[in-house]
C-alpha cells in the first residue's frame, strides 16, 4: 500500500452578474440567437475600443472582500495574445500582475467530527471570455461556427493555493464558493450555463523510503459540474498515482501536462503539452487606463459582507434560534429564500416554523410549480402573517395546510382566504369559556386526569365538537390538560 | 490658388459658392490630376454629392450651418467611416467597409464638413515614405520622383495638390508631421488624448493621435476644435480640456527651447538654413532662444520601434482571415487538421505586406518570454525618461523648435532596401509621441529645387492651440505656404 497524498489547487471561472459586456454595451442575456448579442467592440472590429463596464470591477471588488482578500489601490488591464477563431481580436483583456484582488481565503463549514478547513487563495482576477466555437463533428464536412454572444463577458477567475487535499475537499470548497458568489449575487453560477467553470491543478505527494515525492502537476480543463470535478480528481489521483508508481517521473521531469475531462468516457485525455502551448506575450493593454479603487469606495461595499453564507448561518442560528442544521439547509437553498424568510419573519413568521415551511411544503409547492421564490406566489408576508397566527392558535396546523393551498392558487389575504374557505379564527378567549364549561361539565374526567389518567381527556374532546364545530382538538386537548394540571 | 477651409465655409455661408459647387470642383480636380500623385483610393463621390445637396437645402433653408460646412476633407484611410471602404493601405482589408464612422468622422459631418475620399497611406501607417501601401505609392506634387513621406503620405499630398484645403492624417511616430514637411503644408499631432481614437484603426494605441493637415495654422486650428473632446467610446481620450493660448496677440515673452543636438545631428544644409531663418523671425518677434537638453532623446528611435512594433503584433493580431477581410483559400479542417493554422498564416502572408510583416515579428519577439524585460520593457522605461526630460525642459521654456526630418523629400526607392535608414527619418518626430505631447510642422523655406522644408514646434500637454497661434503669426508675416507646385499644372 503506496501512502500518498493528494494535492489540488483549483481555478474557479464565474460570470458576473453584469446587464451588459465587460468592455461594451452588449446584452449579456443566455440563450439568444447566435451572434445578435454583439457589437464592432465585442466583433473585434478594427478601430473599435473597449471601454470599461465598472458594475463588473464592483462586483469583483465585493466578491475579494467576501474572500478576505486585498483590493489594491490600482488595477490594470493586460493583453494575453493567441489565435482562435472564438477570439475575434487575437487577444484577451485580462489582467496578469495586477489583478483587482489579491490573496484571500475562504473556510469551509466543518463537517461533523472534523477540524475547519481554511483554503488559501492566491488571486482574483477579471478578464472577458471568449466566444463559443461549434464544431460540425458529425456532417463529415468539418465546418466549424463561431457565436460571439458570450464574447466579452464579464468573467472572474479565483484561484486558490494547492490547499485541497481531496476529490470531496474540492466539491466541498466549489460549493461553498457558489454559495457565496450567488448570496453576494455576483454571479447566478448557472453551470449548465456556463457561468461557473473550474480547470483544476492536481498532483500527489508519495511517500518513497519516508520521503515526500511530489509527482508532475498536471491541468485539467472541461470540469463543468461538480460532479466532473469530483470525478475526474478521483479519476486523476489513481491515474497519477499508476503513472508515478511505473515510470517514477516527479515534479520538473517532464513538462506540465493539460488534460481535458471527458464526461462520457469519465476520463481526462492528453490536451497539450506545456511545451507546444502558447507564448502569451502578456502586455498593459493601451487601449485601457489603470483603475484607482478609492479606499472609501471599497469601504462602502463591506456592508454587503453581512449577505456571506457564514454570517447569515450566525445569523439564522445564533440571533434567530435555528438549529446549525437548519440555518445550513436554508442558507444551502440560496438568496432568494433567505430573503422570503427574512420578510416573512418581519411579517411576524416564528423563525422554526417558517424554516419548516420553507423546507417542505414551500419547497414542494415552488417546485411543483417551476417557479423561484422571488416569484412564488404566497408573498412572504402573507405566509409570515399566517404562520404567525397559527402559531397564535388562531387556526389549526391542518387549517393553515388548507389556507396555504387557497393563497398559492387564489391569491390574496390571510383573511381573504379563511373567509373563502369557511374557516373562522378561534378567538382565544372562546377556547377558554368553553374549557372551563367541559370542566365544569365532567368533574370524573377532571379527577382521573389529575390521578395520572392524561388520555381520559379525550371523552371531553368528543364533547367539545358537539359544542363548536370549529374547535380544533389539539388546542382544546393542550388548553384543558393546562388548566387542569394548574388547578 | 484654390480656397482654404476657412474661405470656403464663409464663401458657402455667404452664398458665394454652393457646396454642390466645391464638392464639383474637387471630384473635377480629382478626376484630373490624381492619376498622377495616386493618392485616392477611393473617392466618396456618391455620399459626398449626396451631402453636398443636403447642405445647400439647408443654406437655402436659413438653416444654421456646421463650423465646417462646405469644406471638403480627405480622410486618411487607417480613419474607419461607415458605408466607405476602409482599406489602411493594406490587401488584407481590400474589400472591408466598416459598419460604424470613427468619431472623428461623427465629428465632422457634424461640422457639416464633406469627405470626398479616403487617401492612401503606407500599410496601417507604417512607413516614413508612402512606400508601403499595397495600393502603390504617392507621388509628391513637388516633385514626383519623390516620396511624400509617411505614413500619411496622401493626406499630405491631397492638401499640397489643393485637392483639398483639409485633410485627416494620423501620427504615430511622426506620420502628419513628416509628410506634412516632405509636401510643405501644416501638420498638427495633438496632445495624446486630446483627440478620440475611436475608429482609427490601431497600429500602436498608446502613441497615435489623429490630427489636422492643411495649408494654413487656422484652418487646422478650425479642424482641431472639431475633433478634439472628450470621447466615451475611447477610455484614454482626456477630460482635461485643451488649453487657451497666450500668443494669438504677440510673441513677445515666448521662450523657445533649443535642442543643440538637434541642429547639429546630420541635418541637410538645406534645412539648417531654414530654421535658422525661422530662428530669427522668431526672435524679430520678441521670443528668446534658451538651450535644454533631451539626454535620452538619443534613444527615441530604439523605443520607439521597440514599443510600438510590440503594440502593433497584437493589435494586428485581430487581422487573421476568420472574420473580415481576406481570407486564403484554404479548406480549414475544424479542431483535428492543421486547417486553422494554414488559414491563418496564409491569409497574413497573402494580406500583410514585407513592412508590416517585419513589425510583427519585431513586435513578437520584444514581447516574447525571456526577451519581454530587455526590451519591452526597457523601451517602456526610456520612454518615461524621455517624458521627464520634457518634462524639465519645458520648466524653462514654453515650446521646443527644430527639424522636423533630417533631410528634405528623398527620391522614390532610395531607402526602400534600408529600413535602418528609413527608420532615422522619424528621428525628430518620434519624441513627441513617446512623450505625449502636441507637436506640429510647419514650412518654413524651400531649396533652390524647389523642395519643401519643415520646422517642428513641440509645446506642453494640451498647449496645442499655442503652437497653432504661434504658426499663424508666422504665416501672417512669410508666404512659404502661399507657393504651390507646378508639377499638376501640364
Amino acid at each position: 500500500m503506496v501512502d500518498y497524498e493528494l494535492i489540488v489547487g483549483l481555478e474557479v471561472h464565474v460570470q458576473l452578474n453584469t446587464q451588459t459586456k465587460l468592455f461594451c454595451g452588449c446584452s449579456t442575456l443566455f440563450g439568444q440567437d447566435p451572434n445578435t448579442a454583439t457589437c464592432p467592440v465585442c466583433l473585434g472590429h478594427p478601430g473599435a475600443l473597449p471601454v470599461l463596464n465598472e458594475e463588473a470591477i464592483r462586483l469583483a471588488v465585493v466578491t475579494g472582500l467576501a474572500l478576505n482578500g486585498s483590493i489594491p489601490p490600482v488595477t490594470r488591464w493586460d493583453r494575453k495574445n493567441y489565435f482562435y477563431p472564438d477570439l475575434p481580436k487575437g487577444y484577451q483583456i485580462s489582467q496578469l500582475d495586477h489583478p483587482v484582488v489579491g490573496g484571500g481565503y475562504l473556510d469551509l463549514p466543518a463537517a461533523e467530527g472534523q477540524e475547519p478547513r481554511r483554503i488559501r487563495l492566491t488571486r482574483a482576477h477579471l478578464e472577458e471570455d471568449a466566444g463559443k466555437s461549434l464544431h460540425d463533428e458529425t456532417s463529415g464536412t468539418g465546418d466549424s461556427r463561431i457565436d460571439l454572444n458570450r464574447a466579452g463577458t464579464p468573467l472572474l477567475e479565483i484561484v486558490s493555493e494547492p490547499d485541497l487535499r481531496s476529490a470531496a475537499e474540492a466539491k466541498q470548497y466549489l460549493s461553498e464558493l457558489k454559495l457565496l458568489l450567488e448570496h453576494l449575487q455576483v454571479s447566478d453560477c448557472n453551470m449548465e450555463q456556463g457561468s461557473l467553470r473550474v480547470d483544476a491543478n492536481v498532483n500527489l505527494h508519495v511517500m518513497v523510503d519516508g520521503e515526500r515525492v511530489a509527482t508532475p502537476i498536471v491541468e485539467i480543463k472541461n470540469l463543468n459540474s461538480f460532479r466532473a470535478v469530483e470525478r475526474a480528481l478521483e479519476y486523476e489521483s489513481q491515474r497519477q498515482l499508476a503513472a508515478f508508481l511505473a515510470d517514477g517521473k516527479r515534479i520538473g521531469q517532464v513538462p506540465k501536462q493539460t488534460r481535458g475531462w471527458d464526461d462520457a468516457a469519465q476520463i481526462t485525455r492528453v490536451q497539450r503539452e506545456k511545451e507546444e502551448s502558447a507564448d502569451y506575450r502578456y502586455f498593459p493593454d493601451p487601449d485601457l487606463v489603470p483603475i484607482q479603487l478609492a479606499a472609501d469606495w471599497v469601504e462602502s461595499l463591506r456592508a454587503r459582507m453581512s449577505h456571506r453564507p457564514a454570517e447569515i448561518r450566525q445569523r439564522l442560528a445564533g440571533d434567530l434560534g435555528l438549529s446549525d442544521y437548519d440555518a445550513g439547509v436554508l442558507v444551502a437553498m440560496g438568496p432568494a429564500c433567505i430573503a422570503y424568510f427574512e420578510q416573512a419573519i418581519a411579517a411576524g413568521g416564528d423563525a422554526k416554523r417558517v424554516s419548516n415551511w420553507l423546507q417542505q411544503d414551500i419547497t414542494r409547492s415552488a417546485s411543483e410549480l417551476g417557479v423561484t421564490l422571488d416569484q412564488f406566489p404566497v408573498p412572504p408576508a402573507v405566509l409570515g402573517e399566517l404562520v404567525a397566527r397559527i402559531g397564535a392558535g388562531e387556526f389549526t396546523t391542518a387549517q393553515g395546510k388548507d389556507l396555504f393551498q387557497h393563497l398559492l392558487s387564489q391569491g390574496g389575504s390571510v383573511g381573504e382566504a379563511a373567509e373563502a374557505i369557511g374557516i373562522e379564527a378561534v378567538d382565544e378567549s372562546a377556547l377558554d369559556e368553553l374549557c372551563q364549561q367541559l370542566i365544569a361539565a365532567h368533574p370524573q374526567v377532571v379527577d382521573d386526569i389529575r390521578g395520572g389518567k392524561a388520555q381520559a381527556v379525550g371523552a371531553m374532546i368528543g364533547a367539545a365538537r358537539k359544542i363548536d364545530r370549529n374547535a380544533d382538538p389539539g388546542k382544546v386537548r393542550a388548553r384543558l390538560l393546562e388548566l387542569i394540571q394548574s388547578t | 490658388m484654390s480656397r482654404t477651409a476657412l474661405e470656403s465655409r464663409r464663401a458657402f455661408a455667404e452664398g458665394t459658392v454652393t457646396a454642390t459647387e466645391l464638392v464639383e470642383t474637387c471630384l473635377n480636380t480629382i478626376e484630373r490630376h490624381d492619376a498622377k500623385l495616386n493618392v485616392f483610393l477611393t473617392v466618396a463621390d456618391e455620399q459626398a454629392r449626396r451631402q453636398a445637396a443636403d447642405l445647400d437645402r439647408r443654406r437655402d433653408a436659413k438653416e444654421p450651418l456646421g463650423p465646417l460646412a462646405g469644406v471638403c476633407v480627405a480622410v486618411k484611410d487607417l480613419i474607419s467611416t461607415r458605408d466607405i471602404r476602409t482599406t489602411c493601405g493594406s490587401r488584407i482589408l481590400e474589400k472591408y467597409t466598416p459598419v460604424f464612422d470613427a468619431t472623428v468622422i461623427d465629428r465632422l459631418k457634424q461640422a457639416d464638413a464633406i469627405v470626398v475620399g479616403k487617401t492612401n497611406l503606407d500599410e496601417f501607417g507604417m512607413g516614413s515614405s508612402n512606400e508601403n501601401s499595397a495600393y502603390g505609392r504617392v507621388a509628391n506634387p513637388w516633385d514626383l520622383d519623390r516620396v511624400t513621406g509617411g505614413s500619411s503620405g496622401g493626406a499630405a499630398a491631397v492638401v499640397a495638390a489643393d485637392f483639398v484645403p483639409l485633410s485627416l492624417g494620423t501620427d504615430t511616430g511622426g506620420s502628419i508631421r513628416q509628410p506634412a514637411a516632405f509636401c510643405g503644408v501644416v501638420g498638427l499631432k495633438p496632445t495624446y488624448g486630446s483627440v478620440s481614437r475611436y475608429g482609427m484603426v490601431a497600429y500602436a494605441s498608446s502613441l497615435e493621435q489623429i490630427g489636422p493637415m492643411a495649408r494654413t495654422a487656422a484652418d487646422c486650428r478650425a479642424a482641431l476644435d472639431v475633433l478634439a473632446g472628450h470621447d466615451d467610446k475611447d477610455s484614454t481620450c482626456s477630460r482635461t480640456p485643451l488649453k487657451d493660448s497666450s500668443w494669438n496677440q504677440s510673441l513677445k515673452g515666448l521662450r523657445v527651447g533649443w535642442v543643440e543636438e538637434h541642429w547639429t545631428d546630420g541635418i541637410s544644409e538645406g534645412i539648417a538654413a531654414a530654421l535658422r531663418s525661422t530662428r530669427e523671425w522668431l526672435e524679430g518677434q520678441g521670443a528668446t532662444f534658451v538651450p535644454v537638453s533631451l539626454p535620452h532623446a538619443r534613444y527615441g528611435i530604439a523605443a520607439y520601434y521597440l514599443l510600438a512594433s510590440s503594440e502593433a503584433s497584437s493589435n494586428l493580431a485581430r487581422f487573421d482571415g476568420a472574420h473580415y477581410g481576406l481570407r486564403a483559400n484554404v479548406k480549414a479542417e475544424g479542431r483535428s487538421g492543421n486547417g486553422l493554422e494554414q488559414m491563418y498564416s496564409q491569409s497574413r502572408e497573402a494580406g500583410l505586406g514585407p513592412e508590416v510583416k517585419r513589425r510583427i515579428l519585431l513586435g513578437t519577439f520584444a514581447l516574447s518570454a525571456g526577451y519581454a524585460e530587455a526590451f519591452y520593457g526597457k523601451a517602456s522605461r526610456v520612454r518615461r525618461a524621455i517624458q521627464q526630460d520634457f518634462l524639465e525642459a519645458f520648466q524653462d521654456v514654453d515650446v521646443i523648435l527644430g527639424p522636423t526630418t533630417p533631410t528634405e523629400p528623398f527620391r522614390a526607392g532610395e531607402k526602400v532596401d534600408d529600413p535602418l535608414a528609413m527608420y532615422l527619418a522619424d528621428v525628430f518626430t518620434v519624441l513627441a509621441n513617446l512623450a505625449g505631447l502636441p507637436a506640429i510642422s510647419f514650412p518654413v523655406g524651400f531649396t533652390e529645387h524647389p523642395l519643401p522644408l519643415g520646422a517642428q514646434l513641440i509645446g506642453r500637454p494640451f498647449e496645442d492651440r499655442a503652437l497653432l497661434d504661434i504658426v499663424e503669426r508666422f504665416q501672417d508675416d512669410t508666404d512659404w505656404h502661399l507657393r504651390r507646385p507646378s508639377s499638376l499644372n501640364s
